[in-house]
């Protein structure tokens, strides 16, 4: 595939056409939502607004329709990540130093949990909610959540613990330090980066999820964001096309920031800390 | 523990070391205790009561709600009887094929692939379009989707311009609706799992296949696609189990309609146990859903298992 080669140079130029296409293909969908945005006399067609308005973001941007379902999501999606991360680090730190017989059929069920279908389980986990009295708390989902992203979370935590070396704790171990005292004073300093990581992704799919959430709360007082859009698009959808839209970007914008630090991220420690501080 | 071979089996001291060293086992373990009990409480619960429930006919109203009775293999008698049930499961599997095994994959390696041999700025755009759907809150990309596919949307503009009156897609091709928006929606995984496993192909390989002559496509299939196999069946496993458990996308778009159109297994569980009510047979459900989830995941760890130690 080299750049001298005529052939070469065939297959690049047909490529970017063929990727472009594609490109085009996959922001199309996305076109509407951001044009429907500006259009106070949205319809559901992809149409350049006559005189671009903010008046849908106004509209929309009320304490009832918006700012309480925002923070519960910010509720959920913060306090889920939170006690996701602190039991995976736990749960990671025994499992990658110490070898127990425990470890590995642990490691295979955490593993084979990721694999469950979520959705599948929110029959019971409903029915369940019920019995214990547990419906419409957003402590109670905000436990759920946790919950079901934590084996990816404990997968995730432990490949970075692994990555930590343990020559630097043997230092804290001869100065007669618990491992509890090791894991919070020399593990969880060095892979903060990866903690990061966790926690935001975490937060991503906790801020996104619908279903959870439109199953287990009931009250417009406890719903995120996700479900308020939903019960907005049943109520007002087809006369407010571009309400709807302008509340989907504002509710978006906070993963599309997070995915932006977390991919760079990907590059290394420095990129994430670097991105962190803008 | 050469040292514990010459000392006698109940020597004070060796019987005093083994109990310090079963504490500090139990203790090093103890950490483990709240991710045990998160995972217990709120994932192995529901699973076990879903099994249990399954079995019996509890209802969310009414007296079966109150004393739910064991009623044995009743809601799977039922369920396998009902109309309603076949037809999910086969729009479930055409719905995995469709969108996942084959849309998601054959899309994802073709940007994979078509990425190394573009341009950089080309591909980086192409990244983050295809990513974008990806990254949106599902609720969002439904309602793009939804947006898109309708009589008055996106698409049909976009027809109507080469002259041709597109359908109301949502209610003429429903199938075909969700299963385009599902690929929309996830192919950036399965590009990202292969734009990686791309990555770590060596380049002297393909090059020297290329100096004997072997064709651009005879390379991909022949050198490429075997070398980079276990992601290939990683990422089958993996979209397969993501798109098992579709459920927004769908109930946006179509809400299984119209009629059981495009009703798939999820969406049949839910309909059932909140809609109408049918508890127990929506739990029928669900537990099949979570048997066929198992399965493929008790395949996926089989294959990854040199992985764990």
């Amino acid at each position: 595939m080299s750049l001298s080669s005529p052939s070469g140079r065939g297959l690049r130029l047909t490529s970017n056409v063929v990727l472009l296409l594609i490109a085009l293909t996959f922001i199309a969908p996305l076109v509407w939502l951001v044009l429907a945005s500006f259009n106070s006399r949205a319809s559901l067609s992809a149409e350049l607004p006559g005189t671009p308005t903010l008046r849908n973001f106004t509209e929309v941007l009320t304490p009832a329709l918006s700012f309480v379902p925002l923070w519960n999501s910010f509720l959920i999606s913060a306090g889920s990540a939170l006690i996701t991360v602190v039991v995976a680090i736990l749960a990671a730190y025994p499992l990658s130093r110490f070898k127990t017989r425990f470890n590995k059929p642990f490691l295979y069920g955490v593993l084979f949990a990721t694999g469950l279908p979520i959705t599948a389980m929110m029959v019971p986990v409903y029915s369940l909610f019920v019995r214990v009295g547990l419906v419409d708390s957003l402590l109670g989902t905000i436990f759920f959540m946790a919950a079901s992203s934590l084996p990816i979370a404990i997968w995730m935590t432990k490949n970075f613990v692994d990555g930590v070396p343990a020559s630097l704790e043997e230092a804290a171990w001869m100065d007669g330090a618990s491992s509890m005292r090791t894991l919070r004073s020399v593990v969880v300093p060095l892979m903060r980066p990866g903690i990061a990581v966790v926690f935001i992704y975490v937060f991503i799919h906790s801020w996104g999820n619908f279903f959870i959430p439109f199953v287990l709360l009931l009250s417009p007082a406890n719903q995120p964001a996700a479900v308020s859009i939903y019960t907005f698009f049943g109520e007002n959808g087809a006369i407010a096309y571009g309400q709807l839209a302008a509340y989907s970007l504002v509710y978006s914008i906070p993963v599309l920031v997070l995915y932006v630090i977390i991919s760079r991220g990907v590059g290394g420690p420095s990129a994430l800390a670097g991105a962190v501080k803008g | 523990m050469t040292s514990s071979a010459t000392t006698p089996a109940d020597h004070p001291l060796r019987a005093r070391r083994t109990r310090v060293l079963r504490a500090r086992k139990v203790a090093r373990s103890l950490p483990l205790l709240p991710s045990i009990v998160l995972i217990a409480i709120f994932l192995l619960g529901p699973i076990i009561s879903s099994f249990y429930g399954s079995f019996t006919n509890s209802a969310l109203t009414g007296a079966a709600a109150q004393n739910p009775s064991f009623v044995g293999f009743d809601n799977y008698v039922n369920l396998f009887k009902s109309p309603g049930f076949p037809g999910a499961v086969i729009l479930t599997i055409v719905f995995i094929f469709g969108s996942a095994v084959i849309g998601q994959n054959v899309v994802g390696m073709l940007l994979a692939a078509l990425m190394r041999s573009g341009g950089s700025v080309v591909s980086a755009i192409v990244g983050t379009a295809v990513v974008a759907a990806w990254v949106l809150p599902e609720i969002v990309s439904a309602f793009a989707a939804y947006a898109f596919f309708s009589e008055q949307g996106t698409l049909n503009n976009l027809l109507s311009l080469v002259g041709i009156d597109g359908p109301n897609w949502l209610f003429t091709f429903p199938m075909l609706s969700v299963i385009l928006a599902n690929i929309w929606r996830g192919t950036a995984f399965s590009m990202l799992v292969y734009s990686a496993a791309l990555q770590d192909v060596p380049p002297e390989i393909t090059e020297a296949a290329e100096m004997d002559g072997a064709s651009g496509a005879k390379r991909f299939f022949l050198i490429t696609v075997p070398m980079i196999r276990g992601s290939i069946s990683t990422n089958l496993m993996l979209t397969t189990l993501q798109t098992l458990s579709v459920f927004t996308l769908i109930f946006v778009m179509t809400a299984g309609g119209p009629g059981t159109a495009s009703t798939t297994l999820p969406l049949l569980a839910y309909q059932e146990a909140f809609k109408f009510s049918q508890l127990g047979y929506g739990t029928a459900i669900a537990t099949i859903l979570l048997l066929v989830g198992a399965v493929f995941s008790f395949i996926y760890i089989r294959a990854l298992k040199p992985e764990v130690d």
